[in-house]
């Protein structure tokens, strides 16, 4: 009697990790992380949107919570430090993840008649990782900016 | 033979029968009761506060203009609650409330129904389409900012000892009740969430795990799959019943629609 | 389709202006699979233009990696009174557009 009392009880705690194991297997549900849905080349995504120019660091900030609320929607503000005249402006801006499915995730066109370098929008991140965004100029020249936010698993995963 | 003590620990858990008598049903002190806002980051609190870039608001806006248009062969929302709702104004707080009809606990999807089958002859929109959410959105929205205050007094009793019963059973896999997480662990981590005292004041509401505003029901189907449990049908006399125990459980917190939650 | 269009009704010459747009989309990314576990296929917004009386003054394009109901914040200098089209276009074609009245002093 005592030896059934006790495999039940253990046979529930094991069913118990074993459920929250498996949950926790389990992705924010936008990218899930199966075999064919592998992190693509963010340096790769860079080259070949702005080809092999030096990237340099500096004029660009990121701006991303420490910690995402949710994975599914992440509030980033891109600025870059530039005058916006015609002689001197950012001609393009782009957003590249090292962890999502596709390293691009968004490119913005500025010029001249932006009159300040800076865009905001709500991105999707497949886990904790460090967002890039390339900011190419006027002058051809490429200025790279970072910025890191965890992304935790949701509580209850509905999955 | 000594068990370890986290086999005592969840054996005396999953042992322990639940609570029958109501003096059992330790409940939240009126005095403490906290909105799911204030245990959101403060990027997510902002985004709620935000008129414009609240992303419930697409479904407000779509709702203001469905309430102002007269459908086919039939008359506004408007020709009767005035323009803009004028005359509904802080009615969402006082909801669920029995019909006096059909005698059955209402929610604002329901008395949406009604008002479109009595009073429009149009056919009743089905919970979690872009339409009902977004009138019944809008109809909420007007009730912003107003205290909940429901009535569970003469037929609304039954459905309120129903909600209750239904929020202090363990269900699911995980053979959780509401309360365990929301009344005795509220404010403590669970992964990397805090658990907040699960108040309904924010829907229908745009919810980050959804991409989309969606009603209070879903969240209920959601909770109920949180501790594996079979989710039930939208429309459930039981969710329906907990909407209006929920209800006069958060009763004096502010409706917050469209609210915004992960 | 829910559009927001956040814009000054006036600015003065020269102006820097903040434009905001927000739409309802639900940006399925392609990568999801329903309850058979198939792929339920992508269907996104791909791209953003924000004209300003005809000529474009900022453009995005945008790929799975963006939140649903997509959101912009960004910038504009107010040149002349005239036309701000805000408009998207998704990966079928199919476009929405809204337009906002500027008067420059």
């Amino acid at each position: 009697m005592e030896m059934m009392k006790q495999d039940k009880f253990n046979f529930m705690l094991d069913r118990r990790r074993l459920l929250t194991l498996g949950t926790a297997g389990l992705v924010c549900a936008a990218f899930p992380m199966s075999t064919s849905a592998e992190a693509a080349d963010a340096d790769k995504a860079i080259r070949d949107l702005f080809g092999d120019g030096e990237l340099n660091e500096g004029r660009v900030t990121v701006d991303l919570p420490p910690i995402a609320e949710n994975g599914n929607s992440v509030a980033i503000k891109v600025t870059v430090d530039s005058p916006m005249t015609q002689k001197n402006h950012v001609r393009r801006i782009a957003i590249i993840s090292p962890r999502n499915p596709l390293a691009e995730v968004a490119e913005f066109q500025l010029g001249p008649r932006a009159g300040k370098a800076e865009v905001a929008t709500r991105i999707r991140m497949a886990g904790t990782q460090t967002i890039r965004a390339v900011a190419e100029m006027s002058d051809g020249s490429l200025w790279l900016g970072k910025a890191s936010t965890v992304v935790t698993l949701a509580a209850c995963i509905i999955g | 033979m000594r068990w370890p003590a986290p086999v005592i620990a969840l054996a005396a858990a999953a042992c322990t029968p639940a609570p029958t008598a109501d003096e059992a049903r330790e409940k939240l002190p009126a005095s403490a009761l906290i909105s799911g806002y204030e245990f959101l980051q403060a990027d997510t609190q902002a985004l709620q506060d935000d008129d414009f870039a609240n992303p419930g608001f697409l479904w407000v806006d779509r709702g203001r203009a469905l309430f102002a248009a007269a459908p086919q062969q039939s008359k506004a929302c408007a020709a009767c609650h005035g323009e803009d709702g004028a005359e509904l104004k802080g009615a969402a707080a006082h909801y669920p409330s029995v019909d006096e009809t059909t005698g059955k606990l209402t929610n604002i999807e329901g008395r949406i129904n009604l008002c479109r089958t009595r009073h429009q002859g149009l056919e009743p929109l089905n919970y979690e389409t872009d339409d009902l959410l977004s009138l019944t959105a809008f109809v909420s929205h007007l009730s912003r900012g107003e205290p909940v205050k429901v009535d569970v007094s003469g037929p609304a009793e039954v459905w309120y000892r129903r909600g209750e019963d239904y929020f202090f059973t363990r269900r699911g896999q995980y053979n959780l009740a509401c309360n365990q997480c929301h009344n005795d662990n509220w404010g403590r981590q669970l992964r990397g969430d805090t658990i907040s005292q699960g108040h309904g004041t924010a829907f229908p509401g745009y919810r980050f795990e959804w991409q989309s505003l969606g009603s209070l029901q879903r969240r209920l189907r959601d909770c109920d799959a949180g501790v594996r449990a079979e989710p039930l049908a939208y429309g459930s006399d039981d969710y329906l019943a907990v909407e209006l125990y929920l209800a006069k459980r958060a009763e004096g917190l502010p409706i917050e629609v469209p609210g915004v939650r992960r | 389709m829910s559009i927001r269009i956040s814009a000054p009704d006036t600015a003065s010459r020269d102006e820097i202006i903040e434009l905001k747009a927000l739409i309802q989309h639900p940006m399925e990314t392609g990568y999801r699979r329903n309850n058979r576990g198939e792929i339920i296929e992508r269907d996104i917004i791909t791209t953003f233009e924000c004209t300003y009386d005809g000529d474009t003054v900022f453009q995005a394009r945008f790929h799975p990696g963006i939140a649903a109901n997509p959101f912009l914040t960004f910038y504009t200098r107010a040149t002349r009174s005239g036309t701000l089209e805000f408009r998207w276009t998704d990966q079928n074609g199919q476009s929405w557009s809204e337009t906002h009245s500027l008067s420059v002093e």
